[in-house]
């Protein structure tokens, strides 16, 4: 991942596209901040030379704060780059532009050290709990893995009751620790990733799509223990899913991204009940409620088409191609978020007002 | 909707699968019948055998594990007794089927238009390149942009609602008069899984196809079904309309479940209702009612004994009965 290209894409930005000063300062309310944060994949075809010849932008300009003891929950369709980013903040994979702060020191300049110790601070919890599980190990080598690694706990016996600890905060009985990954459901494996996640008492957790895998009654588990623990630890999260009915009742802001952008940041109830984006407008009005009678009366707004490829992203506003209302500056003014709606919501449409980059002839890239 | 002759009528749908840990009671007494132009759906968790159930009426699990008994009369016709020469020519034009993953019920190195020709081939006398034609006005159907065109492609060419759309202009390549979907929206975005479902009603009401839609969606559901069917531990648990299972739920496995689900439409944050412990195994089915052991009200001591019979619940709307399995429906709207 370090040979990445940082040719003419990875340019620093200037102001930050949201005219929100970068922050994320020790003690300020913000403890993880993203501006303009690039995440570039090189696309690389032939099979002898393997030329680059074209730029997958993941994340693509992401300006985004997550405030100390939030829930942010983060949707959008798949390939939008929400995993890619959550595993930007934590550098699981490495920024290509842009910056990430995290508790007021900036994580992409980080060296072993330092990253070690942004490791213990920032855990996630994964989405398949059958893959993210080693199988071989049993559920204490795997909790306490992260206490040896930070030397949290010296000692096994210290070790052993941190272990029976975690077990007992995630809703397990202590005594399964000596049990394999096969010997457990998918709920409680997943509880399991969740304790393994706790081990160095993080501050701030990323949960990508951690209830995706799970049936209806065990999600509603995993979720209760999910705000439970927040509540309890003081913990900062950033939930990623697919699922809006989820994030919605989970988060207490939500943020949507489209095509590697955040395009609409919010109040949970703002952004769930009142989106001001229209594409936000369209995903929520094709989630399906369980009343038939509310799903009969129900408008969808079907949006045409398919999302574009990142590799080849709209020029201006990039969901101008499948927008129903777009107009004259779409195309030409990269749009920048800007205040909407309800107190503390942001969007990053024309239709509030055209803010933002004119969109430059080099960058200007054809969609159609 | 239903007619007086259903389309496709289950009656005491058993399936017995051998396995490792002894026999598994997949299917236990399954009674069900589908309309022309009727969606049933079909609903429950992982591992409550509303697959294997479907699966079990195509003849799609291997004899050597699966014993299935009791009937599945489609246009009254036994798929259950039926040769397996005669089951073949009744799949195509019969029955459509939709899978989950677009991925791997497609083959990957075949174009899809060969996909596509050789089911249409496969049950009527007709040539290659009429058979290409229709293929392409199936894909133009499903609503594929430039179907000629993608018939020369290849599955891993499509995202991943355009193969769905494939999949399903194949089921309906020989315009069958029954849709069976298993979890076909599932792996697919909101907006995409919108685009299929309006897709797909708008062929149901221009061929009168009946649908089975099998699902743990109970939004989906919501939104499609006519009447609806709960599943757990290989029982039908509750069924009727769909707005008397959804809006006035009598079994506590229905309730709990609609009770799990996070609401977008209310901004209630409280704790989310949950159904404690995890679904029983097949091979290890409780004595009495097979939700016994997580139900919270038990109000009956023959619960743990005994198993209730499907049984009228309350006045039912829509002309279908509404009927749960269960001692504890008091009190059962949500």
């Amino acid at each position: 991942m370090t040979d990445l290209p940082q040719g003419p894409t990875a340019h620093a930005r200037g102001a930050p596209d949201s005219g929100v000063p970068a922050s994320g300062v020790p003690g300020s309310d913000v403890l993880v901040s993203a501006r303009g944060l690039e995440v570039h994949f090189p696309v690389r075809s032939g099979s002898a030379l393997r030329r680059t010849t074209g730029l997958l932008r993941a994340v693509d300009g992401v300006d985004l704060d997550i405030h100390r003891g939030e829930t942010l929950g983060l949707v959008g369709e798949s390939g939008c780059g929400k995993s890619t980013l959550g595993n930007a903040l934590l550098r699981l994979v490495e920024p290509t532009g842009g910056t990430v702060t995290f508790d007021g020191t900036d994580v992409t300049g980080l060296g072993r050290r330092g990253l070690r110790d942004l490791r213990r601070r920032a855990g996630m919890v994964f989405q398949d709990p059958f893959a993210s599980l080693d199988p071989r190990r049993t559920v204490r080598q795997t909790v306490s893995e992260p206490l040896e690694v930070h030397g949290l706990r010296s000692g096994r016996q210290e070790r052993s009751a941190r272990v029976a600890e975690l077990l007992e905060l995630v809703g397990l009985d202590p005594a399964v620790a000596d049990r394999y990954p096969h010997e457990f459901s998918g709920g409680q494996r997943q509880r399991v990733g969740i304790a393994r996640a706790l081990a160095g008492e993080p501050d701030f957790l990323v949960c990508d799509e951690a209830i995706a895998s799970l049936d209806v009654s065990v999600q509603a588990q995993v979720l209760n223990l999910l705000r439970r623990l927040q509540r309890q630890l003081g913990l900062t999260l950033l939930f990623i899913s697919h699922d809006l009915s989820a994030v919605r009742h989970v988060s207490d802001r939500i943020a949507v991204m489209y095509l590697g952008r955040v395009v609409e940041v919010g109040p949970a109830a703002a952004v769930g009940s009142e989106p001001e984006m229209p594409y936000t407008q369209a995903l929520l009005s094709a989630v399906p409620v369980p009343h038939p009678a509310l799903e009969r009366a129900r408008q969808r707004i079907v949006l045409g088409g398919d999302v574009p490829s990142p590799a080849n992203v709209p020029s201006g506003c990039r969901f101008r191609t499948r927008c129903p209302y777009v107009f004259e500056p779409c195309p030409d003014v990269d749009p920048a978020l800007q205040p909407v709606g309800a107190p503390g919501q942001l969007a990053a449409c024309h239709l509030h007002g055209v803010v933002g980059r004119p969109v430059q002839r080099e960058d200007a890239v054809a969609a159609e | 909707m239903s007619e007086l002759a259903p389309l496709l009528e289950v009656a005491d749908l058993r399936v017995r699968l051998r396995t490792p840990r002894g026999p598994a009671e997949v299917v236990n007494g399954l009674s069900y019948t589908v309309g022309r132009g009727e969606t049933v759906a079909v609903v429950g968790e992982s591992g409550s055998g509303k697959s294997v159930s479907v699966l079990a009426l195509l003849g799609l699990l291997p004899a050597r594990v699966a014993a299935v008994t009791g009937a599945a009369r489609l246009d009254g016709e036994d798929l259950l007794t039926m040769p397996p020469e005669r089951l073949r020519e009744v799949r195509g034009p019969g029955v459509g089927m939709v899978f989950q993953d677009p991925m791997t019920s497609l083959n990957p190195v075949l174009t899809i238009g060969r996909q596509l020709v050789e089911g249409i081939r496969a049950h009527g006398e007709v040539s290659k390149a009429e058979a290409r034609d229709r293929a392409a006005g199936l894909l133009a159907e499903v609503g594929l942009p430039d179907p000629r065109r993608a018939l020369d492609r290849y599955p891993h060419e499509l995202s991943g609602g355009m193969r769905q759309r494939v999949v399903i202009a194949i089921a309906l390549s020989n315009n069958p008069s029954l849709l069976i979907a298993d979890e076909a929206t599932t792996a697919l975005d909101v907006t995409v899984q919108a685009q299929i479902l309006d897709l797909v009603a708008g062929l149901q009401s221009e061929h009168g196809t009946g649908v089975i839609w099998i699902t743990h969606d109970l939004g989906v559901v919501a939104g499609i079904a006519d009447r609806v069917l709960v599943m757990y531990g290989g029982r039908c648990v509750e069924d009727g309309s769909v707005d008397d299972v959804l809006e006035r739920p009598a079994h506590p496995y229905t309730r709990g479940l609609l009770g799990a689900l996070p609401d977008l439409a209310s901004s209630d944050d409280g704790e989310l209702a949950t159904v404690p412990g995890t679904p029983p195994a097949p091979t290890d089915l409780p004595a009495g009612c097979v939700f016994w052991p997580r139900c919270p009200v038990r109000s009956d001591p023959r619960c743990e004994t005994e198993q209730p019979p499907l049984a009228v619940v309350g006045a039912s709307t829509g002309g279908l009965p509404h009927r749960a399995a269960t001692w504890c429906s008091e009190g059962s709207s949500r």
